[in-house]
């Protein structure tokens, strides 16, 4: 349903604009129907980038979004309007989602402002109270207040709701439980889960990939604004291909087991190849008189499975 | 030598009264360790640490006891722990990475740091360079503004200048949970590699992320709406807690390898108290299983029902007994 | 729980006990008291003459009077009214237009900020005064409305810049994001989202632009720049070094009105440096 085809993002920095930053570089990917898929990826990987402009929230600079075949940057007025309807987003921080001058119920207000106006006000509070008893809140006790007297879980509860009312098809989740505790995180994710079971697509960010796992069937890895290795996450994360996927699962802490003691350490940099491989300087593998020096291109290693890396072969090999 | 606590109570000032943020810690954290402290935000970790360093207004020390290796820490007098700070017991604040002046180069801001100490930087100088290539940072990032540093290196950098006169006690704050996971674990390495090389004695470690702790931290202390709850070996709290909140905590923590569609996990249902009015009893009983009369009235105490093991809770201690 | 109504109530408690806030407030509204009863206690004409010349201040005449017998009190009273017109009206639209401005620039950034950017440092290095000498050539009649409207054409830079950055950091907040998903559109975001969380800025904003066009007008006026055809503080202070007072140690004439700007744009400022102490948090003390 949703379609991004060769998708990037280009920022003008320093004076007059002269310098080119490269937040997005060419990413394809597909979301289909119920689907959840994760885009995981450290700062600065450009993932945040890729959420805004599905939103439409920063434009793009060269590719197309489609959702289900329209391009959504020729969407205007009514149009426009109408892709919101389908697709909303959900933002990392819970405190400044909210206008801290309002009650936090507002955003419920806004929505029948802006899309449903011709609903009754009662019947309208009718579906808010469902609304949010669909996402385990319950309405007394979190109506009418300021966003400060309620907790981050139930302020992100608040904005699934709120897309609830509108019946969205497409759900863009960036980093939204990484500002909860640790106690009430895992209840909004499983609530994120529970959307797909209505048919809901879930664009899942984050930079935690236990969470990737947990919740997705789908999984992409980014770094630098290109995408390294997208597959099955049991593929992703039992299989990884990408020697920087490698470093990464490596690097978790995880609780059942330890960091291994020795696990090769980062070569020392070399120098920056602007159109070679995007994990190049950091590569363990790389090796400038081969392939590395040009961009290599995402191939399917298996199926399903596919990886931009020019070794990926040799990387496996050995280990 | 050890950090000695007893029944520190370190409450915030506020309108409408105190806010008992830290109510009653008493724990002790032995040469060579390295403690870490988790739980939920607001639950005192942070005021912990900060009492421990600089107490300043709205906090208000209210009663208790430090000792730092035989030596009473008169943690209430801002004047007078200025004897201590840096040189016994020092501190990698949360956002240690932004708390560099843009407009001074690096070396020039630990000298006048040192100078502030009264301490000479030419002496210090070799001493500084050995710890930089401890931390694999180049001689170079002292003749460096801190903007041409990455966050990763500018993290190692205030690790070394925080550790530079040995300090007995280090306290490292929530400083791995705005870096990448591969900067992560370097950091979190590092702060292992300090303690094997005794450069400090012991470390406090404050995350709210468990899992970093099981990797690098000796014990692990579980705090919940300013009290303690469990203090641990770290294999303990992990594989074999004991107090109804961190068995709750670790099992609502994903892992890889944990799929929604295969095992669901779930949270701790409910919040904790506020801590302008608590109520009486346990904490926690509000959102505990297992929570019978006795919690509802009487505040368990924090005791140690295994050797190294402290927990506050009425039902363990009945099945202790 | 707390209730929606403490915080409002906590920022009264705060201005309430904030020193610096009640005596700026106490002077501003002092001087604006009199500004408006003044004229009941007063029977004479600015310009009449009306008495006796060079008079020390007296029962008759609570001021004295001018050189050639005009009664100084009625001059005050009426210079203070003036001087509160030109605050309101040049400091309210010195605001309008930086508000506009600053919003505008920090809210759409790209090219729209540049040229308003551009604007903005131009009308700061165009010289005042000299603009001021060629209208006054033109008009040859001139009135505290028209001095107010151009004192608020010239002081809105500063404004627009200390706006336009705030608008600028709340823009990147998630809730206009949120906003902006909502489908409401780009002006009634800039009203209805970000504009209640300035609204404490633009008090001060608007605090500043009242006091300083109030000393911008004496400077003006008492260099001859000033109305024509009515009396200001400014005025009264050029007409007294016009006429001598000074030599002749006529100090009733010049010392009221210098002695009130001073006190009103001085607590101006501290009730600015107080609002500022009670708004924001970090500078509350306990």
């Amino acid at each position: 349903m949703l379609e991004l085809d060769k998708i990037s993002k280009v920022y003008k920095t320093g004076t007059f604009g002269g310098k080119k930053l490269l937040a997005v570089n060419k990413v394809s990917f597909e979301v289909k129907d119920g689907e959840v898929i994760s885009l995981i990826g450290e700062s600065g990987s450009g993932k945040s980038t890729i959420g805004k402009m599905i939103l439409g929230l920063i434009s793009i600079t060269s590719g197309t979004i489609r959702l289900n075949g329209v391009d959504i940057a020729t969407l205007k007025g009514g149009a426009l309007k109408n892709y919101y309807r389908n697709v909303q987003g959900i933002f990392q921080d819970p405190f400044s989602s909210y206008n801290p001058v309002f009650k936090a119920d507002r955003i419920f207000r806004i929505i029948r402002e802006e899309f449903f106006p011709e609903i009754k006000i009662d019947e309208w509070n009718k579906k808010i109270d469902s609304s949010l008893r669909a996402v385990g809140l319950n309405p007394n006790e979190v109506l009418n207040k300021f966003p400060h007297q309620l907790s981050g879980g139930q302020l992100q509860r608040f904005l699934i709701a709120r897309a609830l009312l509108l019946d969205v098809q497409f759900l863009v989740a960036d980093e939204i439980i990484s500002m909860l505790d640790a106690s009430t995180r895992i209840d909004v994710l499983n609530l994120l889960a529970e959307l797909k079971s209505r048919g809901l697509s879930i664009l899942f960010i984050t930079h935690d990939l236990s969470l990737g796992y947990y919740i997705s069937e789908r999984a992409m890895i980014l770094y630098r604004g290109g995408v390294v290795e997208m597959g099955s996450t049991e593929q992703v994360y039992y299989h990884p291909l990408h020697p920087y996927t490698k470093m990464l699962i490596a690097s978790v802490p995880r609780l059942d087991k330890k960091w291994e003691e020795v696990e090769g350490k980062l070569k020392a940099k070399h120098s920056e190849l602007s159109t070679g491989c995007v994990y190049y300087e950091r590569c363990l593998f790389a090796d400038k008189d081969k392939d590395c020096a040009k961009r290599p291109p995402l191939i399917e290693a298996e199926s399903g499975h596919f990886v931009a890396c020019s070794h990926y072969m040799e990387v496996n090999k050995g280990v | 030598m050890s950090l000695k606590v007893k029944n520190l109570k370190v409450y915030y000032q506020t309108l409408r009264g105190d806010v008992k943020a830290l109510d009653g810690a008493t724990f002790t954290i032995e040469d060579g360790e390295i403690m870490g402290l988790a739980g939920e935000s607001g639950c005192g970790k942070s005021t912990l640490s900060n009492s421990l360093i600089l107490l300043k207004p709205p906090m208000r020390f209210v009663e208790g006891r430090v000792e730092l290796d035989n030596e009473e820490l008169p943690i209430w007098d801002m004047e007078k722990m200025n004897h201590f700070r840096f040189k016994k017991i020092s501190t990698i604040p949360q956002y240690a990475m932004n708390a560099m002046n843009p407009i001074r180069k690096i070396g020039k801001m630990v000298s006048e740091i040192l100078k502030s100490k009264k301490v000479d930087y030419k002496s210090t100088l070799p001493e500084l360079k050995r710890r930089l290539d401890l931390v694999e940072l180049s001689h170079d990032v002292l003749n460096m503004y801190p903007i041409e540093l990455s966050g990763g290196m500018k993290q190692r950098m205030v690790m070394v200048l925080s550790t530079l006169m040995n300090p007995s006690l280090l306290m490292a704050d929530e400083i791995t949970s705005a870096l990448d996971v591969s900067t992560q674990k370097a950091v979190a390495k590092m702060l292992v590699e300090f303690r094997n090389r005794e450069l400090v004695k012991k470390l406090m470690v404050i995350t709210h992320d468990i899992s970093i702790l099981y990797q690098i931290a000796d014990s692990i202390m579980i705090m919940y709406a300013g009290k303690l709850a469990e203090k641990a070996p770290t294999s303990v709290i992990i594989n074999s807690p004991r107090h109804p909140y961190t068995k709750l905590l670790i099992s609502s923590l994903p892992d890889i390898g944990v799929k929604y569609s295969q095992r669901k996990l779930t949270g701790i249902p409910g919040k904790p108290p506020l801590l302008l009015d608590p109520p009486t009893g346990c904490r926690f009983r509000e959102r505990c299983p297992v929570a019978f009369q006795k919690c509802l009235n009487e505040e368990p105490p924090f005791m140690e029902i295994k050797k190294g093991h402290f927990i506050a809770c009425w039902k363990e201690f009945e099945k202790n007994a | 729980m707390t209730k929606p109504k403490k915080r409002i109530n906590e920022i009264l408690y705060f201005a309430l006990k904030n020193k610096r806030l009640r005596v700026g407030l106490i002077v501003v509204l002092f001087f604006l008291i009199l500004a408006f009863v003044g004229p009941l206690l007063t029977h004479y004409q600015w310009d009449a003459y009306v008495g006796p010349a060079y008079h020390p201040p007296s029962y008759e005449y609570w001021f004295g009077t001018t050189t050639f017998g005009q009664d100084v009190f009625t001059q005050f009273i009426l210079g203070l009214k003036a001087s509160f017109l030109v605050g309101i009206i040049g400091g309210g639209i010195g605001t309008l237009i930086g508000v506009l401005v600053g919003f505008t620039a920090g809210y759409h950034g790209g090219m729209i900020d540049e040229f308003l950017n551009m604007l903005t440092n131009i009308v700061i290095v165009i010289p005042t005064l000299a603009i001021l000498l060629i209208i006054s050539v033109y008009l040859k009649v001139r009135g505290v409305l028209i001095e107010s409207i151009f004192i608020g054409f010239t002081a809105w830079p500063w404004a627009a810049r200390a706006i336009r950055a705030q608008t600028f950091s709340l823009r990147s907040r998630d809730f206009v994001d949120l906003a902006r998903i909502s489908g409401i559109k780009p002006l009634k975001i800039m009203f209805t989202e970000i504009a209640p969380n300035m609204m404490s800025y633009l008090l001060m904003t608007f605090i500043l632009q009242f006091g300083g066009a109030i000393l911008i007008a004496a400077t003006l006026d008492f260099i001859g720049l000033g109305p024509t055809n009515a009396i200001s503080l400014g005025l009264m202070m050029n007409l007294a070094v016009l006429w001598g007072a000074l030599p002749l140690g006529m100090w009733w004439w010049f010392v009221p009105p210098g002695a009130a700007i001073a006190a009103i744009v001085g607590a101006l400022y501290l009730t600015n440096v107080g609002l500022d102490e009670v708004f924001n948090p970090k500078l509350r003390k306990l």
